[in-house]
């Protein structure tokens, strides 16, 4: 970085500045303090998913006609294994809590840091090892892995590609999310400033409580799922071979208990960031604070309930298909409930379409979209015809792209400024958030229509008659692609170049904007006292 | 950080959060027990039996001994008394190796007979059994492991109460690490009666 340059140009970096105790790069990667970690996870996020999404574009390009267009059917099945792994274990689970939770949580409740600083410290290291051995996996062994992210038995067992160094890894990571999880809930339980009761946290505040709870709850059951295919591997336990007695629905049970609740720790955050954004951009107090907080609970709670949805056809009895299908839809309601008070809170508010605003207001539409088709599949009937096809794809990456991914988004441009002390340039954030926009409609709109007519997901090839609609889902993953990088772009030349910016360029009411841009380093220069709720913008002097 | 703080309570409740996602771990093994127990009673029965109940129950004891002993170990420091916390450390860090020689001793005949994953003992037994024996191996053996643990975090206490980085003012690392050591003994008083008495 050319820190002499900067500093000419903006006077205190804050939290940024070089520090004595370490050098360059070490001052960051052994640094305790948890804006530098709340960086270091959003660079290395970013990575990944710009890794992720390069390979989602070869994923595309190869169906962009039938038959062998790039690469081997072996390669394609590494290519989706390693972009679906990288998305959901390395990009969206980790994505918000970790890199945003980092940055704002202890500032946002008035801390200096959070509870066990050095345990963070830890939970970013074990990230950046699992990380590199699920890369690892990749050029190690007998070759990338080829089972899809979710390592199903029994072909998770029998094949001899690498799967034993990325589940382990697959474990490690999850070990971060839990100590992170561990982490906020124990801050957000004793490290509050005087004045800022469970009634005054912001609501992205609410939504990290939450998901924290899911990350300690879940995670230790997809720990010893992934530990028991590392075993079976190993030594032959047989506990899910019919062979010797064992059941490979007892594997599917197990990694459904963890990753349906991962849902909502992929979802839960984004929600929360939009809770926050909407209310600062539409100038009003959140409409219905408490029924945000309280429908974050609920979804955690709820949602743990509903995992046999991702198994209508495994084979269960009716019974417990019709159960499963009842707790499922029942999950929709609290979800319902915090986009019916995003809406009320925009009504007759006066509303500045800044970036930020643009993403939240995608997320709400895209993951409605989401939703919506999410009970296609939680019906038992439409979801025996649409299981394991496009349309499923189509689903997922509504909810947790058009859901998580442009929360993730409307987060860059709410906070970096606020972070970096610089605004990026909000006409080409504009012109990156349309391109992205249509290109991911036009893109998972034909996945889903195409899933309809009957493409199977994981496939390689497909008959002639879906040539036409795959490859308009191709050109639509060009524009999202240059729409992304378009974004990216920007926003590091904004953290670098952009103009300073104040305190508090949105004009917010938590305790964040009180501070300096970027943060001193223990976030405030007088200890706050909270006198007020986060979104009282008359009593923060605002309006 | 400028200033060094602490927050006992808050450290405490962080090591309640974590050993509740250990429970959890289990919590999944302990799943797959109950499922399979359900689908294979008589053969779940008969591998029950090859199991050696004195082995087991020496364990136990050797076990809650040892909780016994660091949870003297936490009064004795508070009142100050250095020798006897190390002393009482010191038998709880022995229990921990004698339990796993003890472990060592069992699996050894185990194997002997030929009971172990993947033999051509066990692909000749009914397929329930195979599950039993799959089923102990893991459940026990990730037990151990977190005997080995727990006996390592046990080790680095001792040190640290010897050098006096940890005394009577500020003994929370002795006292998470006793819970930690409690969960192992809790873990065990499940895995006891489930493996070796009630089949
Ligand atoms: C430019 C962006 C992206 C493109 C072009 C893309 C494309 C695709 C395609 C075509 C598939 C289906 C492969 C098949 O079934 O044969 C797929 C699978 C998947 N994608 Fe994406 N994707 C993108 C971004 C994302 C994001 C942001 C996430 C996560 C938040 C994600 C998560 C997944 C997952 C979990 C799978 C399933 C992999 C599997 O079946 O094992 N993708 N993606
Ligand atoms: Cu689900």
């Amino acid at each position: 970085m050319a820190e002499t340059h900067l500093q000419a140009t903006a006077p205190d970096r804050g939290f940024l500045t070089p520090r004595e105790d370490y050098s360059g790069l070490f001052s960051w990667i052994f640094s305790t303090d948890h804006k530098r970690i709340g960086l270091l996870y959003f660079w290395s996020i970013v990575t990944f998913f710009l890794t992720g999404v390069t390979l989602g574009l070869l994923i595309r390009l190869e169906l962009f006609l039938p038959g062998k267009t790039i690469v081997e059917a072996q390669t394609y099945n590494a290519m989706f294994t390693l972009h679906g792994v990288i998305m959901i274990f390395l990009f969206i689970i980790p994505g918000i809590p970790a890199a945003f939770g980092n940055l704002v949580l202890p500032i946002q409740i008035g801390a200096k840091d959070v509870a066990f600083p050095r345990l963070n410290l830890l939970s970013w290291w074990l990230y950046a090892i699992g990380a590199a051995m699920a890369l690892g996996s990749l050029f190690s062994g007998g070759g990338a892995p080829d089972t899809g992210w979710t390592f199903y038995v029994p072909f998770s067992v029998q094949t001899t590609t690498n799967v034993s160094l990325a589940a382990f890894a697959v474990f490690i990571l999850g070990f971060s999310s839990i100590l992170t999880g561990l982490n906020f809930i124990t801050t957000i339980h004793r490290m509050r400033a005087p004045g800022m009761s469970w009634g005054r946290l912001p609501l992205f505040i609410w939504s990290l409580y939450a998901t924290a709870w899911v990350q300690v709850l879940a995670t230790p059951i997809l720990g010893i799922t992934l530990a028991l295919v590392l075993v079976e591997r190993l030594l032959g336990t047989g506990l899910f071979d019919p062979t010797r007695g064992g059941d490979p629905i007892m594997f599917q049970h197990l990694f459904w208990i963890y990753s349906h609740p991962a849902v909502y720790i992929m979802v839960l955050p984004g929600m929360g960031v939009i809770s926050d954004i909407i209310p600062v951009f539409a100038r009003k107090p959140a409409f219905g604070y408490k029924a945000i907080a309280v429908s974050s609970i609920a979804i955690a709670a709820a949602g743990s309930l509903v995992w046999g949805h991702h198994m209508f056809t495994s084979g269960m009895s009716d019974m417990a298909v019709l159960v499963f299908s009842l707790l499922t839809f029942v999950v929709a309601i609290p979800s319902a409930v915090k986009v019916f008070n995003w809406v009320a809170t925009l009504y007759k508010g006066s509303i500045s379409l800044d970036p930020p605003l643009l993403f939240a207001l995608s997320f709400i539409l895209l993951f409605a979209i989401g939703g919506l088709t999410g009970l296609v599949l939680g019906a038992p009937a439409t979801d025996v015809h649409v299981h394991d096809t496009h349309f499923v794809v189509g689903h997922f990456h509504y909810t947790m792209f058009g859901g998580t991914g442009m929360a993730f988004f409307a987060a860059m441009h709410y906070w970096l400024p606020k972070i970096y002390g610089r605004m990026y340039n909000k006409r080409i954030a504009t012109i990156a958030w349309g391109l992205i926009f249509v290109g991911f409609n036009v893109l998972y709109l034909s996945m889903k229509v195409v899933g309809m007519q009957g493409m199977p997901r994981r496939y390689y090839d497909y008959i002639p008659e879906f040539t036409r609609l795959n490859q308009l889902a191709t050109v639509g993953s060009w524009i999202l692609g240059i729409g992304v990088f378009l974004m990216f772009f920007n926003l590091i030349r904004g953290t670098f170049r952009g103009q300073p910016v104040g305190d508090n360029p949105w004009g917010g009411a938590t305790l964040e904007w009180t501070t300096s841009s970027p943060p001193p380093t223990e976030n405030f220069e007088v200890d706050p006292v909270v006198t007020h709720g986060p979104y009282d913008f008359k009593a923060a002097g605002i309006l | 950080m400028s200033e060094v703080h602490k927050d006992y309570a808050g450290a405490k409740f962080g090591m309640w959060l974590f050993l509740f996602t250990e429970l959890l771990l289990f919590g999944g093994l302990f799943i797959l027990y109950g499922v399979y127990l359900h689908r294979y009673p008589e053969e779940f029965v008969k591998a029950g039996g090859e199991l050696n109940v004195v082995f087991g129950a020496v364990n136990t004891l050797v076990l809650l001994t040892s909780s016994l002993a660091v949870a003297m170990s936490i009064t004795a420091l508070q009142k100050g008394n250095r020798r006897l916390t190390l002393v009482l450390l010191a038998v709880t860090i022995a229990s921990a190796l004698i339990f796993l020689v003890n472990k060592y001793f069992e699996w050894s005949a185990k194997i002997h007979h030929g009971l172990y994953p993947d033999s051509p003992h066990l692909k000749e037994l009914a397929p329930g059994e195979s599950v039993f024996f799959g089923l102990y191996y893991v459940t026990t053996g990730l037990h151990g492991l977190h005997v080995v643990i727990g006996g390592a975090l046990l080790a680095w206490v001792f040190v640290q109460v010897r050098s006096g980085r940890v005394h009577a003012e500020d003994f929370v690392a002795l006292e998470n690490s006793g819970l930690y050591w409690h969960l192992v003994d809790l873990i065990w008083i499940f895995i006891f009666p489930l493996y070796y008495l009630i089949l």
